[in-house]
């Protein structure tokens, strides 16, 4: 569905039912130049167990309307202006769900509204997640080889079992498909040089997760991949310390949502619980 | 999967899509001879009806080793995912029935399997499905034939029967501007030698019965996406765009935004037309494509040894392989086919169709039959088999005359196949 936030059209795929406010709701928030469709699995599944489900494009992403936002902190803001607008009221009743810089972003939300976020669920995440100079000077000047390198670092098999989102699909094929079209999208405006390097700066320069985690009342979960090159668990242990999360570590490289989209579900059904 | 980019053309050829059996530990990929799989609970089956977990309900539908098959052909043709089809007309016909119906237009290359030809010209008419065919060559014949009901550019890589290279990076240019997809029928150029979504192609559907298999054994086919199209804004294709009835009231679009092509294609077409592959015909086409380079290799070599004999032989009055000087496509492939332009070609011996016969039925190692793409070097002689109820004016329309033999190129010694054509040439000659 469409939302209008701060002027702007945003785009929300609600996992194949209408979205109904009053329900608990799961938000869901993609990562680097992916859009709502890493999530439809987990999505449906959410949707039709009793909840509301809000997985966004995030502005400049897929079908959401730029321009992007320039740091995690005005993510945040723009995510709960969505949850406004979707008539999102229930308190302690809304469970954030973010992958990689949608993980930083649903943090800081979560800390932003601590009486509305009553779970937080971050997946393929790290703090501070910091960009390898080489990515992003790659990222700026090449991006569809900062794609393959992403690619390559992101999935950790060449035969990840189910298919995301169904058989016959090749995870790296797909993915490297979904961000060739989100950095070509033509939402994706407001970018120095173009999303890909948009995306990973934000992730870089976020300086905020400790004390976002001060702030942070919800139930924490951590989602991780045991083969993730991307976000190693190792890179997590500071801020689920200070989160107090329980951690899940997943078979998976950092594609967690694609690459094990049945452990995924199982991690999300026992933060829900 | 340590690395900087996906591991390269070999190693995909060998091990995308596949991983040691987690119960068995077997190696190779088992084959899966089973029409259904067991249901964890209630509420799992529920769940992958509903599209909320992945995995296999039926074979009809999606199998575990047709499965490893697909996600293989989608690694190496560079895609997002494919669909293993009964065979490369089933394959043609999904993409074909999963874009278009009743009242909708196709613009298609001239030069064209006989099968796909039939299909477009008679068969598809019947159902409402329009197809204005173009020289593929005649760039502005396929913009000027696009009309606001087409739905598909088509064409094949190598052209039946003269191996024109279509030219992929205009046509999807022309294609992409109308906001239509092209679609590639690259039965004749597997990935090894030719990878049109690098060129702009958005759809590849492969007869596997051919290279791919390459051993003469199975009838299957392959039809891959790019996931580069963006079917919800082209506005041609509510199909894929606007909520479908016929399951769950899903946006394709929205449930994957590279995949819903495939996704539609699987839960509409394979559903209800049911062209699926058996995963045992799967299983023996992945023993090819485990082979793939090396074979290609070995045909490609093969190949340019006998184009060079033929065209220096007295016998012979014309070799239509696109590496010649002289063949309209030269340049084209040049450009799209470095590698070479497969091992399916034409020739004309000088002389009826009387002598064209004795050719034929003169050979030894080049079995007589209606195929190509086999390790075993095959021929046929279009006049007296597949155009035999033609008359030579016809044959000249069609690009065929009596004289013209077609050539795949097997795995054998080439000096074996060259003494075999000389030997035959010579018959043909005191035929005469």
């Amino acid at each position: 569905m469409k939302l209008d936030v701060n002027g702007q059209s945003a785009h929300v795929y609600t996992g194949g039912k209408p979205f109904d406010p009053a329900l608990p709701c799961v938000v869901f928030v993609h990562g680097a130049l992916h859009d709502h469709s890493v999530w439809t699995l987990l999505a449906r599944w959410c949707a039709h167990h009793g909840h509301g489900v809000l997985a966004v494009d995030l502005p400049g992403h897929g079908q959401s309307a730029g321009p992007v936002l320039a740091s995690v902190e005005a993510a945040a803001d723009w995510l709960l202006a969505l949850l406004a607008t979707a008539g999102v009221k229930n308190d302690g009743q809304v469970t954030l769900v973010g992958h990689s810089m949608g993980s930083l972003i649903a943090l800081e939300a979560a800390a932003r509204a601590p009486a509305l976020i009553g779970r937080l669920v971050m997946v393929g995440t790290a703090y501070p997640m910091k960009v390898s100079e080489a990515l992003l000077s790659t990222s700026a000047q090449a991006p569809l080889r900062a794609i393959d390198m992403v690619n390559s670092f992101s999935i950790s098999t060449l035969a990840a079992k189910p298919s995301y989102p169904g058989p016959g699909m090749w995870l790296h094929g797909s993915n490297r498909a979904l961000m060739r079209r989100t950095l070509a999208g033509p939402n994706a405006t407001g970018c120095a040089v173009n999303l890909f390097h948009h995306d990973f700066s934000v992730c870089d320069a976020y300086s905020g997760g400790l004390d976002a985690a001060a702030k942070v009342t919800a139930k924490v979960t951590f989602a991780l991949g045991s083969a993730d090159q991307m976000t190693p668990p190792r890179a997590t242990r500071e801020l689920a310390a200070a989160l107090k999360a329980k951690v899940a570590t997943l078979p998976s490289g950092h594609s967690l949502p694609a690459e094990a989209p049945d452990e995924l579900l199982a991690a999300l059904r026992g933060a829900l619980n | 999967m340590p690395g900087y980019s996906d591991p390269g053309f070999d190693t995909l050829a060998l091990h995308a899509g596949a991983t040691p059996d987690p119960t068995t530990g077997a190696r190779a990929t088992p084959i899966h001879l089973s029409t259904s799989f067991v249901f964890q609970s209630s509420e799992h089956a529920a769940s992958l009806f509903n599209m909320e977990r992945s995995g296999h309900v039926y074979s009809r539908i999606s199998n575990p080793t047709t499965a490893v098959l697909e996600e293989r052909i989608a690694a190496l043709e560079g895609g997002a995912g494919a669909i293993a089809t009964a065979s490369g007309q089933a394959a043609l016909h999904l993409a074909i029935a999963t874009l278009a119906g009743a009242g909708s237009h196709i613009v298609a290359s001239s030069a064209l399997y006989g099968g796909s030809h039939n299909l477009l010209d008679y068969t598809l008419r019947r159902f409402g499905i329009s197809t204005t065919f173009v020289q593929p060559g005649d760039i502005d014949a396929w913009r000027a034939a696009i009309r606001p009901e087409t739905r598909l550019l088509f064409g094949e890589t190598l052209g039946n029967p003269g191996l024109d290279v279509l030219d992929i990076p205009t046509v999807s240019a022309i294609a992409h501007d109308a906001k239509l997809p092209l679609l590639v029928d690259s039965t004749f150029t597997p990935p090894w030698l030719l990878k049109p979504f690098d060129h702009g192609a958005d759809l590849i559907f492969h007869s596997a019965t051919k290279f791919l298999s390459g051993h003469g054994t199975v009838v299957g086919g392959l039809l891959v996406d790019s996931g580069a199209f963006d079917w919800a804004a082209s506005g041609r294709f509510p199909e894929l765009s606007a909520p479908y009835d016929g399951f769950h009231g899903m946006v394709f679009s929205e449930e994957s935004t590279v995949g819903a092509f495939l996704l539609r294609a699987r839960r509409e077409g394979l559903r209800d037309f049911g062209a699926c592959m058996s995963p045992h015909t799967a299983w023996l086409i992945l023993q090819g494509i485990e082979t793939l380079p090396l074979r290609m290799a070995r045909h490609v070599e093969n190949t340019r040894k006998i184009v060079a004999m033929l065209a220096a032989h007295p016998m012979v009055a014309r070799v239509g392989y696109p590496e010649l000087d002289g063949h309209p496509s030269q340049a084209l492939a040049k450009q799209l086919l470095p590698r070479g332009c497969g091992a399916v070609f034409s020739f004309d011996i000088q002389g009826s169709r009387a002598q064209g016969v004795a050719f034929i039925e003169a050979l030894k190692l080049f079995s007589h039959l209606a195929n190509v793409g086999d390790c075993r070097s095959l021929v046929i002689h279009p006049a007296s088999t597949t155009h035999f109820r033609m008359d030579d004016a016809a044959l000249a329309r069609a690009g065929i005359g009596p004289g013209t033999i077609r050539l795949s190129v097997g795995l054998e010694d080439a000096a074996d196949l060259i003494d075999d054509l000389k030997r035959a040439l010579k018959v043909a000659e005191k035929a005469a």
